[in-house]
């Protein structure tokens, strides 16, 4: 979020003249065409928008974005963006990482500018593979994930990246798929929240790791498997035939037959998307047993990271002046022929 | 070894040139403070000095133990001082482990002050002292003054009603009250300074300062009976202005704040903690009112990171680091020399490889500043070579980096990062400003080429939030003048000329030879922190007539475009420095001369003594060469200087 003032804009205005180089069927065109939807809706302004990436599929972002945009190094994106935020806080800085480039290379960086809560938007785009390196199992790779740097299937317990992103004191986590029509509310959403805002957006790699998000993401049975939270509305879904409830002897979430439309005698739970701890709940729930959880999961600003700087600048600026000359003679001086001088 | 420790010297005279003074004690007795002090008043005497402070790694050492031993050496003198000095005149030690460490660098006939208190059967098991030396004789060679120091300093804070651990902290004082008097120094600045240091607290104050003159009237009585006599050192002539004493490390901090100012810039750093490099950030952590940003960042990549990041969005990025960080930080420089963004990147060298010698200095990462990235990355180095040389090369590197949009690094070492030396104050008007300049509009007609180059072969610098400049940039190949991702042949060609040429054509000063003739037998030629030896030693050997002249190299890339006529008058050329002979590969390999390598990595500093013995052996033969012991070419030198064992 930054602009405050609407600036006037369509889709095309931030496409640029650059081919795109995904692969064709690349889940990531959707997301590109959802930015650039959801962009003019938000009133922003091309010269204060930056997209900032590191390396990977994901990370070509930029190219075709008519932004600023800075195509940085693998992992890193989080730490350049940082600098940019704090050299100048009215820029509106988007992220694009993956899971490979979150969570591998840049993990370290992604945990430390959610817990620092610097104000931007980061988009991880999970296609549970490596694919510009051509398809090696990755952080959030499922086990038993056969790759060619596992040909037997690997057997390192996957990453989750919303789960990851909460546990590093991230404010905001939301979550989308590539081709959801929803895609732009949970970008509108993160837009909207002041401070570090993560959303893991599902990409179907349709080269290295096709369809691996089909069993919830596929339209057909859609409502059955996918919850869509909303703050302040019960967490309802196979057209509120079921919800969430919570398991009080486990201090779990359940799934609750609804009936009736009776949602409250079911014990579904109402969204609030300050709730820390159902968030921690939302964030761990497997699919399976349990629908995959969408939206907006949690929303809770507290300052940023770029207003402490600024006012710890000004705090310990105040009253200071900012001359050169002097500071560069403070301490205990002396002339040649040995006089003490006071401090200055 | 040729040193000055072959003929036996007599004990200080009365009003000697220069007098050398090495504090040692266990690493928690405050000694780093003492010798802090002890320069303060120095300087306030009106001394040219340099110092040395040695201190181990391990934070608390054990106490007591051979390597948590803490020494600071001072070199002061009535004429002009270049290094810490060789050998000390005056050794304290306030434990065994002190004196084991120290004392085979003292000179014949030196001094020992010793305090007896520390000298228990257990502590001398801890220095692996087999017998007390204060008693058996083995110190034969050198004055010793023994004396319980602990238990005197007990009795001067008595009044005060300190504990036992307290009283004995103000031990360093009483020792330092002691040094005062026997250099004939001023107490009042020290008094102040307790006063201030301990201001919320007022008992330690007058307690430290009751141990402090303590030691100073102990100096007045013990004169009469011991070996204990007043030293008087004159002032040295110097030019008239206003002094203070700076270290390389605030000298940097300084050196960077100027050079943004002289930018127009505000300035970022990112830093992450090392030794010997925090000190950087923690005294521009202090100056937020000069517009300087200080990001602590989660590692030494995410720190250069957020540099490059500010520089991107408009402000000077400046991130500093030691060896260590500065190998993780690679990657990152490649991305600033590929986008061709500004950036300061400061160096303060270390022992290496690995974790190395944290606390120790050498001058090895030389290859790494010039050559230590991916691809062909063509980067400026600037050396300092000195404390006070330290604030104009951060200015010199800043300039660099915004004139000519390239990360620039700025080379130091621990030795110049901790050490003092006086430093005339400058006064920042004198220095010509190179304020920064982006574009505002098109630089094509109606096209923006983000790639343009001017004259000098710099590209435009280009803020984020400038109207309808909107353009990409990254770490991929980029096109010529468009910035475009381009991977066809002829222009990776193109472009991997382009920033070749862009830091080859960097407009630096030509090379002056710094003592001696432009052309003769010898040149010695050093860059860093090797001045003040390379300086004394070839002095020396000037005033026996020896032809050899000094040349001390700043801009270590791009090399002065003089550099290679000015060695080749030369018939002889010799490298001294603290590494195995990587400005000596450099220099052979740009100009084919035979440059000779002095090499030491010890740790320690080079002494006069050993620069002195490498210089005669090119005059064998020659009148007025005294000859000696020599050491064969490519030798280490070892050190003679105390260190962790």
């Amino acid at each position: 979020m930054n602009a405050p003032v609407k600036f006037e804009t369509t889709l095309k205005d931030w496409e640029t003249d650059q081919e795109v180089r995904w692969c064709p069927g690349c889940g990531d065109y959707a997301i590109l065409k959802a930015v650039q939807r959801t962009l003019p809706q938000l009133g922003a302004d091309p010269k204060n928008t930056v997209f900032i990436s590191g390396i990977g599929c994901s990370s070509r972002f930029p190219y075709y974005m008519e932004s600023y945009g800075f195509h940085t190094i693998h992992g890193r994106a989080p730490a350049v963006a940082t600098g940019v935020k704090l050299a100048n806080p009215d820029l509106d800085i988007w992220l694009v990482t993956g899971d490979g480039d979150g969570l591998s290379i840049g993990g370290n960086h992604l945990m430390h500018v959610l817990r620092r809560n610097v104000n931007m938007q980061i988009m991880l785009f999970n296609n549970e593979i490596y694919g510009l390196t051509k398809g090696q199992a990755s952080p959030t790779s499922r086990e038993g994930t056969k790759s060619p740097s596992t040909p037997l299937g690997s057997y390192d317990h996957p990453a989750r990246p919303a789960a990851f992103a909460l546990g590093a004191g991230a404010r905001f986590v939301g979550r989308g798929f590539d081709v959801s029509k929803k895609l732009p509310e949970v970008l509108t959403a993160a837009h909207a929240h002041q401070g570090a805002a993560f959303i893991e957006i599902f990409q179907n790699c349709i080269v290295y790791n096709k369809d691996v998000f089909e069993d919830f993401a596929a339209p057909k049975g859609a409502e059955d498997r996918q919850l869509w939270l909303e703050d302040g509305e019960p967490m309802l879904f196979a057209k509120d035939s079921k919800g969430i409830a919570v398991d009080r002897d486990r201090l779990e979430l359940k799934v609750v037959d609804v009936v009736d439309g009776d949602w409250q005698a079911a014990g579904v739970i109402v969204h609030d998307a300050t709730n820390r701890s159902i968030a921690h709940m939302l964030v761990e729930m497997p699919f399976g047993p349990y629908p995959m959880a969408l939206g907006v999961l949690y929303d809770d600003p507290r300052p940023t990271f770029e207003a402490a700087v600024i006012d710890e600048r000004a705090r310990s600026s105040e009253g200071k002046e900012p001359n050169l000359a002097r500071l560069l003679a403070k301490g205990q001086t002396w002339t040649v022929d040995g006089t003490a001088q006071d401090p200055i | 070894m040729a040193t000055a420790a072959a003929t036996p010297q007599e004990a200080l005279p009365h009003s000697p040139e220069a007098v050398v003074v090495r504090f040692a004690g266990d690493s928690g007795d405050g000694m780093q403070l003492t010798g802090g002090q002890f320069t303060l008043s120095t300087a306030l005497a009106g001394n040219d000095l340099a110092t040395f402070p040695d201190f181990p790694a391990e934070i608390r050492a054990p106490q007591g133990t051979l390597f948590g031993v803490s020494a600071f050496q001072i070199n002061f003198g009535s004429r002009s001082i270049d290094t810490a000095g060789d050998a000390p005149d005056v050794l304290v030690a306030m434990n065994p482990a002190a004196l084991k460490v120290n004392v085979s660098a003292l000179k014949p006939g030196g001094l020992i002050i010793a305090d007896t208190g520390e000298f228990s059967k257990r502590n001398l098991d801890k220095a692996k002292y087999d017998s007390n030396p204060i008693e058996d004789g083995s110190l034969a060679k050198w004055d010793v003054l023994a004396f319980d120091i602990s238990e005197r300093t007990i009795e001067a804070v008595k009044p005060f009603g300190l504990g036992k651990k307290d009283a004995l902290r103000c031990k360093n004082m009483w020792t330092l009250g002691l040094a005062l008097w026997m250099f004939d120094r001023p107490r009042e600045p020290i008094h102040d300074w307790l006063r201030a240091k301990f201001k919320s607290k007022p008992d330690l104050a007058e307690a430290n300062i009751a141990a402090l003159d303590a030691g100073h009237a102990y100096g007045e009585t013990a004169e009469i009976a011991g070996p204990l006599r007043q030293v008087h050192v004159d002032p040295v002539p110097s030019e008239p202005g206003l002094y203070r004493t700076i270290t390389g490390a605030e000298s940097v901090s300084l050196g960077l704040v100027a050079g943004a100012q002289l930018a127009e810039l505000p300035m970022f750093f990112g830093g992450y903690p090392i030794t010997p490099a925090s000190a950087i950030l923690h005294h521009l952590a202090r100056l937020k009112e000069f517009g300087v940003t200080t990001f602590q960042a989660e590692d030494e990549i995410a720190a250069i990171c957020a540099a490059i990041g500010a520089s991107y969005a408009g402000q000077l990025g400046v991130t500093s680091s030691s060896g260590p960080g500065i190998a993780l930080k690679g990657e990152a420089m490649g991305l600033a020399i590929m986008t061709e963004l500004p950036l300061v990147i400061v160096n303060s060298q270390r022992g290496g490889p690995s974790t190395g010698l944290p606390t120790k200095t050498e001058q090895s990462d030389l290859y790494q500043a010039v050559y230590g990235r991916n691809g062909d990355a063509p980067m400026p180095v600037v050396a300092a070579c000195s404390p006070g040389d330290a604030f104009d090369c951060a200015i010199e590197a800043c300039r660099i980096a915004v004139e000519y949009m390239t990360p620039v690094m700025l080379l130091t070492d621990g030795y110049i990062a901790n050490a003092a030396e006086p430093w005339k104050v400058p006064d920042p008007a004198t220095y010509t400003p190179f304020p920064a300049k982006f574009l505002e509009q098109k630089n094509a007609g109606d096209t923006l080429l983000p790639y343009k180059r001017d004259a000098k072969g710099a590209r435009p610098w280009i803020k984020p939030g400038t109207p309808d400049l909107m353009h990409r940039i990254g770490g991929i190949e980029k096109q010529v003048d468009t910035g475009h991702i381009d991977y066809a042949p002829d222009n990776h060609q193109a472009m991997t000329d382009a920033r070749r040429d862009k830091v080859l054509g960097v407009r630096i000063p030509d090379q002056e030879v710094c003592l001696g003739e432009t052309s003769g037998r010898l040149a010695v030629v050093g860059w860093g922190s090797t001045f003040g030896p390379i300086h004394q030693a070839v002095g020396r050997a000037r005033a026996k007539g020896l032809d050899v002249s000094h040349i001390h190299v700043r801009h270590i890339w791009p090399l002065p475009a003089n550099l290679g006529d000015l060695l080749k008058s030369f018939d002889h050329v010799l490298v001294p420095e603290m590494n195995t002979g990587q400005f000596k590969t450099v220099l052979r390999d740009q100009y084919l001369v035979d440059a000779q390598p002095l090499t030491k990595t010890s740790g320690q500093p080079f002494q006069i003594a050993e620069m002195e013995a490498a210089i005669a052996k090119f005059f064998d033969g020659i009148e007025g060469n005294e000859g000696g012991e020599v050491p064969a070419n490519n030798q280490q030198l070892p050190s003679t200087e105390g260190g962790n064992p």
